[in-house]
């Protein structure tokens, strides 16, 4: 087990979320969708240009930005 | 006895809110906006047996918060306009973050019913929830439905009616959020309540949450009723805020959206819902990504989706579009026949009946576009364009939904920025928002492109097609660096967040789409056609009016009496007529007359005037006047532009064959020279758009300030441009 940005994860990585450093209108919108400490997310996929990023969160598919993924800190299953 | 209720529908995007709706309503809807802002309002009724209930259907969102538009309009509508009950929309698939809005209703205390959505595409995913045990945790009805087949909607609507029957006071349900956040909400509950602060408006305890959260719309309402218990107030959160970033890392508002979802997990552990499969099992839809949004196959398909999108749009439309054509061409005819001649006559031909038939001219370019997208929208595929082209619109300060406005608007040579300006309804960020629809209009539209044709083969003959694919390339440049320049002064700031949700690909439904389409088009036809017939009145009194002296009429009327003396009738075989050799000479002359005459007045006329004397400034780009009326008739249609400079140019007539002998008119004619022609050319591209153009973007932006900025703002850098062009061109030429 280790934890690292949600950035410097690989495709098809699973984790579970352990923080999410931000406040203000990022933060909340990060929150509303589910991206909170303790949920389960796996990296599904990358657009073309490699940003944004696609997760599997609560059975839906979330995408955000590499420079949005950096507030999120991740416990990463082996 | 008959009663009435009134209900709001609320849920997340994608959650089927408004198949939902669509299938309670039908087509009894009326759409408008929330007062001040550009957020659709629909309202429906929906009858069971003897009772009324109009239903409103609140924007989709995740969350109540103050951030965006839409949340503040569902927020307040709740707040201020008290409907008996809330019926919230939730995706079976989706329970979990779904309820996350769920919880914010119980906080304002608002009777809410629970239509439980899509069941059958939860079921396939094997997951199974049961209802009672949902609906006894809760505390609140919740009712299984299909809105797309129309499965246990009228239970839904019982139940609903039961529940707004009971009259039930609003009550705020108690979440816990921790330890640190509980006492001071208490502490601040308690402040709130004895000093009557707000709570005439809102519940207490939401006040105290909303200024944990750091709420400004409520902050502000707050200081403005009593400064003093407000700084109070945040001088509490103040400390605990401190508390918590020192102690645990973290702020008031995410320790309260955490405990929302441990609530709902809390709840959700209690066998309610039970997965048949892994979690991880990948769904079609997660297949069909796979493929689409492939990094090589992807951008591929969504290429192809974006050309056919425009040829559907463009093609598709051009039947209908050719039959209002021809409508409003015998319906001109008829007019020209009916009519003596004169100004009432001029004014129903050019002002009315072009006026109108050039707003009724878009409507079926504006409903095939608008069901094409409706389709991207409802499969679900239009949040893939957005995730795969964000990175590259990112760097221009837009993002990636706005391809669609700039495709649409031209950015494949021969749009129209009218569908182009509306389809940016689909962006959510609202700066972004605003400076795609003010870069579309310098896209390249259909009406542009015959003129640039007509420039391009007076002067750079050869290689038409090269060219306009250059064209259509600047354009795409001129409009992204612009954005980017918007984005940096008058539209500046962050990006807005870019957490989209990649909802799963569903098959839209017919009924959906035709509903969508309809009303799009009609707010169209509505708001659009009554300003735009205004304007093009004004537009031909300009370019008519004052007409021609007296004494210069007279002039006219004795040339051709002068033409049909020399070619006197004759008697040939017993009639008296014009011999045949002679008529087509005696009608050349008396057409030259006729043109002559219409040059002369174009000339004297509002806008001739105009451009007479905007010559002074104009010089610097190199245009005289007879161009600069054309632009200016351009501002009402850049159709106009070719005929008007026919006219200048006493060529007369604004059929097609005539732009042949105008192109070799300008060629031939010593004033100009290509230097001149490439001015010209890159002024028509990008200067104000046209007005039927301006007016959607006012519309849009929700404010005649952004018309008139597209207009001035657009103007001047075609100006500089086109000046630019032409000094330094002149230097070489």
């Amino acid at each position: 087990m280790s934890r690292m940005m949600l950035r410097n994860m690989r495709k098809n990585q699973k984790g579970v979320i352990t923080a999410v450093k931000k406040d203000g209108e990022l933060g909340r919108r990060i929150r509303d969708m589910g991206l909170v400490p303790g949920t389960e997310i796996t990296v599904q996929g990358r657009a073309p240009l490699y940003d944004p990023v696609a997760l599997r969160v609560m059975g839906s598919v979330i995408s955000l930005r590499n420079n949005e993924a950096d507030f999120i800190e991740v416990e990463v299953q082996p | 006895m008959t009663a009435e209720f009134r209900i709001a529908l609320a849920g997340n995007p994608n959650s089927g809110k408004t198949t939902l709706f669509n299938a309670l309503t039908g087509s009894r809807q009326h759409v408008g906006n929330y007062p001040g802002v550009t957020v659709e309002k629909k309202e429906g009724v929906y009858r069971l047996e003897n009772t009324k209930i109009n239903i409103v259907d609140l924007p989709g969102t995740y969350s109540l918060t103050a951030y965006s538009e839409e949340e503040v309009v569902a927020r307040d509508f709740l707040i201020f306009e008290k409907p008996q009950v809330i019926v919230n929309i939730i995706d079976a698939a989706n329970l979990e973050r779904n309820l996350y809005l769920t919880t914010q209703f119980f906080e304002l205390g608002i009777p809410v019913v629970i239509a439980l959505n899509m069941i059958d595409a939860a079921r396939d995913r094997g997951i199974e929830i049961k209802e009672d045990r949902l609906a006894e945790y809760l505390g609140v009805p919740v009712v299984p439905i299909i809105a797309r087949t129309g499965f246990g909607t009228q239970k839904l609507m019982e139940e609903t009616v039961r529940q707004a029957a009971k009259k039930k006071e609003w009550n705020s349900k108690p979440i816990s959020y921790g330890e640190d956040i509980d006492s001071t909400l208490l502490d601040l509950e308690e402040k709130i309540t004895s000093g009557n602060f707000l709570t005439d408006t809102y519940p207490g305890r939401w006040i105290a949450i909303k200024y944990l959260e750091n709420d400004q719309q409520i902050k502000e309402r707050g200081r403005k009723e009593n400064a003093a218990l407000s700084a109070l107030l945040e001088k509490k959160v103040e400390a605990v805020s401190l508390h918590l970033r020192e102690t645990m890392e973290t702020y008031p508002e995410a320790m309260v959206a955490d405990h929302r979802y441990g609530y709902i997990k809390g709840i959700l552990q209690k066998g309610v819902i039970s997965h048949k499969y892994d979690k991880d099992r990948l769904y079609t839809s997660d297949r069909i990504d796979k493929v689409l949004t492939n990094r090589f196959l992807g951008p591929l398909f969504m290429g192809l989706v974006l050309f056919a999108l425009y040829t559907f749009t463009f093609n598709y439309s051009e039947l209908p579009v050719s039959w209002l054509e021809s409508l409003f061409g015998y319906l001109a005819q008829t007019a020209e026949h009916m009519l003596p001649d004169g100004h009432l006559k001029s004014l129903i031909v050019s002002g009315i009946i072009d006026g109108v038939g050039g707003v009724l001219g878009f409507v079926p370019l504006i409903m095939f576009m608008f069901f094409g997208i409706a389709i991207l929208e409802d499969s679900g595929y239009l949040a893939r364009v957005a995730f795969m082209l964000d990175r590259i619109f990112r760097i221009f300060g837009l993002n990636g939904s706005s391809v669609m406005a700039y495709i649409l608007s031209g950015g494949i040579a021969g749009g129209c920025a009218v569908p182009g300006v509306m389809a940016t309804r689909t962006l959510r960020s609202p700066k972004e928002r605003m400076a795609t629809l003010l870069t579309a209009p310098f896209m390249n539209c259909g009406a542009k492109l015959p003129v640039l044709a007509l420039f391009i083969g007076a002067f750079f003959s050869e290689n038409k097609a090269q060219y306009m694919f250059f064209f259509t390339i600047l354009s795409w440049m001129v409009a992204l660096v612009l954005a980017k320049l918007l984005r940096v002064t008058v539209l500046r700031g962050e990006s807005t967040p870019f957490v989209l949700e990649l909802p799963p690909y569903r098959f839209p439904t017919l009924k959906g789409l035709f509903i969508h389409t309809w009303e799009k088009t009609w707010q169209y036809i509505k708001k659009a056609g009554t300003v735009i017939l205004g304007i093009s009145i004004i537009i031909w009194a300009m370019m008519t009016y004052p007409g021609l002296p007296a004494k210069d009429k007279e002039k006219f009327v004795q040339q051709r009496q002068e033409v049909e003396v020399a070619y006197p009738a004759a008697n040939v075989a017993g009639k008296m007529a014009i011999p045949e050799e002679e008529a087509a000479e005696r009608s050349r002359m008396l057409a030259a007359i006729d043109r002559a005459e219409a040059q002369m007045a174009l000339r004297n006329s509002a806008a001739g005037r105009v451009g007479i004397a905007l010559e002074s400034v104009s010089f610097l780009a190199g245009f005289d006047w007879r161009t600069n009326i054309a632009l200016i008739g351009g501002v009402a249609a850049k159709e106009v532009i070719l005929s008007t400079l026919g006219t200048a140019y006493s060529l007369g007539g604004d059929n097609q064959k005539e732009s042949g002998s105008l192109g070799k008119t300008l060629a031939a004619d010593p004033g100009w020279n290509p230097v001149k022609g490439l001015s010209v050319l890159l002024f028509i591209s990008y200067y104000a758009p046209c007005f039927v153009t301006v007016v959607c973007i006012s519309r849009e932006a929700g404010s005649w300030k952004w018309g008139a900025f597209s207009m001035i703002f657009n103007t001047i850098f075609a100006f500089l441009l086109a000046t630019l062009v032409f000094q330094v061109g002149s230097l070489f030429c």
